[in-house]
């Protein structure tokens, strides 16, 4: 393939592909400008742009923004981790199973959002309850992801470590962990998904930090162009944070071919 | 008869850490280690559902955040087959929905929500819309899948025996999509109650969300726990009447008769 053509070949394609969401913006900025809808209700979209640019120079949004990625990344970290160890723990063991397997599947269908006031009651307004809430409700899709990886996990590989004198726990880095990855990564990317959900209705609800509260903030206060901008950050974030993730899980699996 | 006595012995046997959980939190909450306002006693709890179902109010709350999840839900599901119909089907809607479907899934829609209640107000069309900007998604993108996963030799076989457009959507392309359409909705299921729950909490009203965030205001953390209880009972009802719903539906599906769960 000639080195030349490529990228460009590469720009069009994505000009075609993603042109609907520019004729989207085209038309938004066209339908609030020639006043076929109230500018109050959708703001001209350049307007937006320039109440983006005020908002990072002031620091506002830099500021709330790093307090809302600190909250779920702290939140999502821990409910990987304990989740992620459960999750194999049961797989692992047939009591531990019996015991937490009916827990699990009692709290997996609870609509997570539930636990919003609760985290408040016991942790206030601040970033406790917002790591809280997200742990909890991010931690059973990576505890059946893991479940379901793990015990899927190839028991003649299991049995051929454990011969050749394999520990526990080394047998379950070596072995258990790579063949359970793909769907403990499914697992994760679910959480990833909740953990951005409750972040931002728990900052929309109670708070008085982050991108949530920012939102609710400018809301009441009528600067509804500063609004939109908040709204459209935080959307993109999750956008790209999935995306990101995304190609973190096709680096992982490079293995499998 | 012994593999009845059997299926109920076992799934005796797993109710039991359920109860062992609900004994040790009365243990917990009644041993002063936490005071009553940060973990009321379950039998507390009881007591609060068991009042607010007497004079009423649970299930007005119930019928209403039933009302508007399922309402939504349904107009998520009838859109979004439509929709990943129309565009696993036609070249130019596909052109034009991909980009959006697949940049607008993995946003956290719940952030539109201030959005919505500006155009729409505080009732329930701005409830159900976020219902349904949030259910809509995994329907699309389940149905597409669904439809390109049909088999070619079905289709084939359907056109030869001169099905027309309509009856190959019907009779061939839906049904065998079917399973997968099934799986978009129970993603669909859950999202669906966890926005509405956020709705409610955020715009006050009748509803399980806005009864537990009033209670919260009033620091009334028995209200708030039971809030929880009646939340989670009817998400773990519907999530189960869903997974009955397909087997029902796929009882004519290997699916069904392999016996897979879930």
């Amino acid at each position: 393939m000639s080195d030349g053509l490529a990228p460009k070949a590469a720009a069009s394609n994505a000009l075609v592909r993603y042109a609907p969401l520019l004729f989207l913006a085209l038309a938004w900025e066209a339908a609030s400008r020639l006043h076929l809808v109230s500018s109050l209700a959708l703001p001209p979209l350049t307007d937006v742009a320039q109440a983006w640019v005020e908002l990072v120079q002031s620091g506002e949004l830099v500021t709330n923004g790093l307090s809302s990625l600190y909250r779920a990344e702290a939140g999502l970290a821990l409910a990987i981790v304990v989740g992620g160890a459960l999750g194999i723990f049961m797989a692992s063991s047939r009591l531990a199973n019996a015991m937490l397997g009916p827990l699990v599947e009692l709290f997996y269908p609870m609509p997570k959002s539930a636990l919003i006031p609760v985290t408040v009651l016991w942790l206030g307004f601040g970033d406790g309850s917002k790591i809280l809430l997200i742990f909890l409700g991010c931690m059973l899709p990576v505890t059946i992801g893991a479940y379901n990886g793990a015990r899927g996990s190839d028991r003649h590989l299991i049995w051929s470590a454990r011969s050749m004198g394999a520990h526990r726990l080394r047998m379950i880095w070596d072995v258990v962990v790579p063949s359970a990855l793909p769907e403990f990564l499914n697992g994760v990317r679910t959480a990833l998904a909740l953990s951005f959900i409750l972040l931002v209705s728990s900052e929309l609800i109670v708070s008085r930090q982050g991108f949530g509260y920012l939102i609710g903030y400018l809301g009441a206060n009528g600067s509804y162009e500063a609004m939109f901008a908040v709204v459209l950050t935080v959307a993109f974030t999750g956008f790209l944070a999935d995306r990101v993730f995304q190609f973190v899980v096709m680096v992982l699996l490079r293995w499998r071919e | 008869m012994t593999n009845t006595m059997h299926r109920l012995a076992w799934s005796t046997a797993r109710l039991l850490p359920i109860v062992a959980l609900i004994v040790a939190w009365e243990i917990f909450a009644r041993s002063g280690a936490v005071t009553p306002f940060m973990l009321p006693a379950p039998s507390a709890v009881a007591e609060r559902i068991y009042d607010d179902a007497l004079d009423g109010d649970l299930f007005i709350n119930i019928a209403v955040t039933l009302y508007r999840a399922l309402i939504g839900f349904a107009i998520a599901t009838v859109g979004g087959v439509v929709l990943g119909t129309a565009m696993a089907r036609n070249t130019a809607a596909r052109w034009f929905f991909d980009p959006i479907i697949s940049v607008g899934f993995p946003m956290p829609k719940i952030a539109f929500l201030p959005v919505i209640i500006l155009w729409l107000g505080l009732y329930d069309v701005s409830k159900i819309t976020m219902v349904v900007l949030d259910a809509i998604f995994p329907v699309v993108t389940a149905t597409i899948a669904g439809i390109a996963g049909v088999e070619k030799e079905l289709l084939w076989s359907a056109r030869n025996m001169g099905a027309k457009d309509r009856e190959m959507l019907w009779q061939i392309l839906l049904p065998a999509a079917l399973p997968q359409i099934l799986t978009g909705l129970q993603v669909a299921l859950p999202i669906a109650l966890i926005v509405v729950v956020v709705t409610e909490m955020q715009m006050g009203g009748y509803g399980l969300g806005g009864a537990m965030m009033q209670a919260s205001r009033f620091a009334n953390s028995r209200g708030v726990f039971a809030g929880i209880v009646e939340i989670a009972v009817i998400g773990y009802a519907l999530v189960a009447a869903m997974a009955v719903l397909r087997r029902r539906l796929l009882a004519w599906h290997q699916e069904a008769q392999e016996g897979a769960g879930v």
